[in-house]
């Protein structure tokens, strides 16, 4: 087999050295009992001739984007990634190497890492960012606990329309702590409905995402201003198109206190989801709180400028039980994707590319309208927005092979027929303009 | 790190297991970190303290020294209430290791029972248990 | 000097908002084929912070990044613990298909069949694997994957009506355990190794009460050392009421030799990048699957891939699941990389975990004349030394770890297993030839050496490398964490 090196006459010269006689005798310390009986029951080894063939065939059985028009977003999203991207990540040296913990001989990914943090930090709105979490739901999560550490309180207010996968994971890791969730509505803007915050005392932190799930954009200053009238509670930003924020004005600007949420717009494959980028940032006056890996400015022995880990004490390998968040490495491939994708855009580009988005989910709502199908929520939105079918379109649409976005009735029993649609650069007027035909047929 | 007898341990302070430093002022006590303490440590890097009015058992956890590779708590040496904080130390941690017993108090608090100083190791006592870890 | 490692030519390369100029676009900007539209003003950024570059710019930038790095690519990585084996090319190929790279996860069930056999399939492989029968392939990483085993601990005395509020965790496990078990509202209890590096019995007996939920077992532990007595002390905590979660980060030395299922394990995660060769990129993306038996199968994360009659489905009708931990279902990508790697293999994974036990005992066998040997018994994957013989020399390990990065080779892992001071933890992986592990052993010896003659080579250490020791007290002391 061509990774393993070791000829049967290497394998013997090692034995000796070390001095049993067989390979079996190497494992003599597991008891028999703890043994395996049967040889593993693995197909054959594959050729790598073979594998390719498989695996085309396997992968050939999901539409490529040319095979089918889809509107499909919530929380994953279509967008070009340039060829520079997949080609810089692909240098073995970024590619095969681990955590930085040899600053020496790691100053590649660890000055990546930081210009990944001050670029997320400056996209955000925010003073200091981490070198990333899983994806947005994880982060959400983990800035939600931060929160709780933070105030020293127990109880959140999250909005109904963050991603209702987001939530679902917020609610896993909260499960076992005992701390209070409180869900707020949303009004028939399909903005959270800030009236309903009520009389909720006490609160750790108060979380929406902007853009929200159905793709309107939330008043997040308002919320600031009510929001910060206890002055311990904690505004959460959430997002999971952090694309918008090239043309749409920054979480931190609006006044939250930690922004989290998902980068896999930025340069990142959607993967079936998977891996993705969890982004996470807060103010300088919280960094000691943040979870998760840092990297920090310093210099060397001779005064030259270099970079390392740091802040390590809020980590689990020393802090163990106390520490900020188990979360041991990060998504370095993709927060290294998102900076080489945020490097080649520029302001310049990111903001004509955001604006493009913007275009093209306007030009389809409006065209939608055009037709007369209702659009749900009256909020402005960015690249998504939620539309009511007629009885039936999906599933017909489906038949011509155009994906109408994502039915939201599984999600929200009250939004039947309700689908959120989703239109990026990548999406053609032709498209939109197949999606509206066939919706009037 | 240090010999037990190159410890500066001045004399007219009391000490914990814990390697904490006390010092009674009027009704109340100042503390901090012993010289075996900061040289186990290595070079402080961050001090996180409580709030004023914060009250603590005997032997709890208040505040917390970080190194770099390395997070230790601080514990209260008897029952009290913390009356001030020294935050030059959230500016300048180093304090810890150039000055434990000037410059880089800790914290002043009011013990709910005076008497309990009395209970804490003097210094040849410290010396000796120092010497045994 | 040995030969691996001559200085190249490295260039110096300035941070990112250091270079390019206003206006300059590396990205090819989409045709505008729609009416151009303004948000309202109040809605949107004037301050966009962000350096302009073109393309050229950012090749240069990130290509000059790239070789002040050390990878698996370019030598020798025995990071202990972290299993830095050769990282497959044609796994790269696979992932990059446009059919998985592209797919949308919330696709129609009907139009992503592809990537959900795949899914199934490795479950039913990590399933043979391992000896568990149920597993989800959704945590993200391996400290994610402890919290899904932590979390259906956890639901599981929940759902008998009586939850504990300790948890054991011997003093040779991974260093994430202990916050794992905390983010589920256990008390972690520490239980020592007996002087042979391994758990006794007894000492388990000893802190195992009514109040603990079970065990977390590294195993092998991380002095490279099978747990001998692991199926007893299961049986006592299964005994008491308990459940023992293995932390299967080190199975890469367990493959076709070990049913894990015999051990008495209830649920155990693995590190899809350390046992199976996905990229460890710089410190992620991992990937964290949790095995386990029928009896804690309904506890495992939703959704779940299914098979039916004629299709695979996604099915999140599992009332006592502990739910979802990731947005959709975990790194599919890295699960490709894995699929990959283990229909390569086959049943020839027997081999590697043979191969790996057998470079592990043959670094032991050939350093442990210079280098002190703390447990001096058979390893698996791994070997742990440490700096005991050098210490009235004034050599510490971490001395030694960064001249290895002047003779070439990445340094292990250092000042890990607390247990051990001044820990050298070396684990050479499977993929490293004879000839390699000599280099490095005559690597390590000549620096053995030096300490004896000129120790300043190694209190100077690393010399040949971009940087030199960088200040990390200066670091923490007033942190600059963004430019």
């Amino acid at each position: 087999m061509r990774y393993l090196p070791h000829t049967e006459q290497d394998i013997s010269a090692m034995l000796d050295v070390i001095g049993v006689d067989s390979m079996d005798a190497l494992f003599g310390m597991v008891p028999a009992d703890n043994r395996r009986t049967a040889p593993l029951a693995l197909p054959e080894p594959m050729t790598e001739w073979e594998l390719n063939d498989w695996m085309d065939q396997l992968a050939s059985r999901q539409p490529s984007r040319s095979e089918i028009c889809s509107f499909l977003g919530a929380g994953s999203y279509a967008h070009h990634i340039p060829s520079v991207v997949p080609a810089l990540l692909s240098r073995s040296e970024f590619f095969t190497a681990y955590t930085p913990y040899q600053p020496e001989v790691s100053q590649g990914t660890l000055q990546a890492i930081y210009e990944y943090q001050t670029l997320t930090a400056r996209l955000l709105g925010m003073e200091v960012a981490n070198a990333s979490m899983y994806d947005g739901a994880s982060s959400l999560a983990e800035a939600l606990l931060m929160a709780i550490r933070v105030t020293k309180r127990n109880k959140i207010a999250v909005s109904k329309a963050i991603h209702p996968h987001y939530r679902e994971v917020l609610r896993t890791y909260f499960d076992p702590t005992g701390f209070e969730i409180v869900e707020l509505p949303f009004g028939e803007d399909g903005r959270t409905d800030l009236s309903q915050l009520g009389e909720s005392a006490d609160l750790a932190a108060v979380a929406l995402q902007s853009p929200n799930f159905f793709g309107v954009i939330e008043d997040l200053s308002s919320w600031a201003e009510t929001v910060h009238q206890d002055p311990k509670t904690l505004l959460v930003a959430a997002f999971s198109e952090a694309l918008a924020f090239g043309l749409l004005k920054s979480p931190g600007e609006c006044g939250a206190d930690i922004v989290c949420g998902e980068g896999q717009s930025l340069g990142i494959p959607q993967s079936f989801g998977g891996p993705a980028l969890g982004m996470l940032a807060t103010r300088a006056k919280l960094q000691r709180n943040l979870p998760g890996r840092l990297v920090g400015r310093t210099v060397d022995s001779q005064e030259r400028p270099g970079f390392v880990l740091t802040l390590a004490t809020r980590e689990q390998h020393i802090r163990r039980e106390k520490a900020t968040s188990n979360i041991c490495t990060n998504q370095g491939l993709c927060a290294l994707a998102s900076t080489i994708y945020m490097a080649s855009s520029g302001k310049t580009g990111l903001k004509q590319v955001a604006q493009l988005n913007h275009d093209k989910a306007e030009y389809l709502k409006s065209q939608l309208i055009g037709a007369g199908i209702p659009v749900r929520f009256s909020g402005p939105t960015f690249n998504e927005f939620v539309v009511t079918l007629p009885d039936g379109a999906y599933q017909k649409l489906l038949e011509q092979k155009i994906v109408a976005g994502l039915p939201l009735e599984t999600f929200y029993s009250e939004l039947k027929n309700a689908v959120l649609l989703c239109a990026t650069e990548v999406t053609t007027r032709e498209q939109i303009d197949t999606l509206v035909k066939e919706v009037q047929s | 790190m240090k010999d037990v007898s190159d410890l500066i341990l001045p004399e007219n302070l009391r000490y914990t297991e814990t390697h904490e430093w006390a010092r009674k002022e009027g009704d109340e006590i100042v503390m901090g970190l012993s010289d075996y303490a900061q040289d186990q440590l290595g070079d402080i890097v961050f001090v996180e303290l409580p709030d004023v009015g914060d009250s603590f058992e005997g032997g709890g956890e208040f505040a917390t020294v970080e190194s770099v590779k390395a997070a230790s708590e601080v514990y209260l040496p008897v029952d009290g209430t913390i009356t001030a904080v020294n935050e030059e130390l959230e500016g300048s941690p180093e304090l810890v290791n150039g000055s434990p017993y000037e410059e880089a108090w800790v914290v002043r608090f009011k013990p709910a029972n005076p008497a309990d100083f009395e209970n804490l190791m003097d210094v040849s006592t410290y010396r000796t248990f120092c010497g045994d870890q | 000097m040995s030969r691996a490692g001559t200085p190249g030519l490295v260039f110096n390369e300035p941070l990112l908002w250091d270079i390019g100029s206003e206006g300059r676009v590396g990205l090819s900007i989409p045709r505008q084929d729609v009416p151009h539209t303004t948000p309202s003003g109040e809605l949107t950024r004037e301050d966009l912070d962000f350096p302009d570059l073109g393309e050229v710019d950012v090749v240069r930038h990130f290509t000059r990044l790239s070789q002040w790095n050390f990878g698996v690519d370019t030598g020798m990585y025995p990071l202990g613990s972290c299993t830095m084996k050769y990282n497959p090319k044609t796994n790269e190929r696979q992932a990059a298909l446009p059919g998985f790279s592209q797919a949308h996860p919330m696709l129609p069930e009907s139009m992503a069949q592809g990537a959900l056999q795949l899914m199934y399939d490795l479950q039913e492989f990590l399933a043979e694997i391992t000896g568990l029968p149920a597993v989800s392939v959704q945590p993200a990483a391996g400290a994610q994957g402890e919290l899904t085993g932590m979390l259906m601990i956890h639901h599981w005395h929940q759902a008998r009506g009586r939850q504990k509020s300790k948890i054991l965790i011997p003093d040779t496990a991974h260093g994430t355990n202990p916050a794992s078990a905390a983010l589920c509202g256990y008390t972690p209890v520490p239980v020592p190794s007996a002087d042979h590096g391994m758990l006794a019995v007894d000492d388990v007996a000893a802190v195992m009460d009514e109040e603990t939920a079970g065990i977390m077992i590294t195993n092998p532990n991380t002095l490279g050392l099978f747990e001998e007595h692991i199926r007893e002390i299961a049986d006592l905590v299964h005994e008491r009421g308990g459940l023992v979660y293995m932390d299967g980060a080190n199975m890469n030395a367990l493959m076709g030799m070990v049913d894990v299922r015999n051990l008495g394990v209830d649920v155990m995660h693995l590190n899809l990048h350390k046992t199976f060769s996905t990229p460890h990129g710089g410190g992620g993306p991992g990937s964290g699957p949790v095995c386990c038996t029928p009896e804690l199968e309904p506890f495992l994360p939703v959704p779940r891939v299914v098979k039916g009659a004629e299709s695979f489905h996604l099915e999140s009708n599992y009332p006592e699941s502990i739910g979802r931990l990731h947005a959709f279902y975990g790194n599919f990508g890295m699960q490709v990389r894995a699929y990959s790697y283990i229909l390569s293999l086959g049943p020839l994974l027997k081999k590697v975990t043979e191969l790996a036990v057998l470079n592990a005992n043959y670094i032991k066998e050939s350093l442990k004349d210079v280098l002190h040997l703390p447990y001096d018994r058979p390893c698996m994957h791994e070997c742990v030394f440490n700096d005991e013989k050098q210490k009235d020399l004034k050599v510490t390990t971490l001395d030694m770890a960064k001249r290895l990065l002047d003779h070439g080779f990445h340094a292990p892992t250092v000042y890990f297993p607390l247990v051990v001071q001044g820990a050298i933890m070396i684990e050479p992986t499977e993929t490293e030839s004879k000839e390699t592990l000599d280099q490095f052993i005559e690597a390590v010896r000549t620096i053995l050496q030096e300490a004896e003659t000129n120790p300043d080579l190694l209190h100077e250490a690393p010399r040949r490398t971009k940087v030199s020791r960088l200040d990390e007290t200066a670091a923490a002391r007033k942190p600059c964490l963004c430019g």
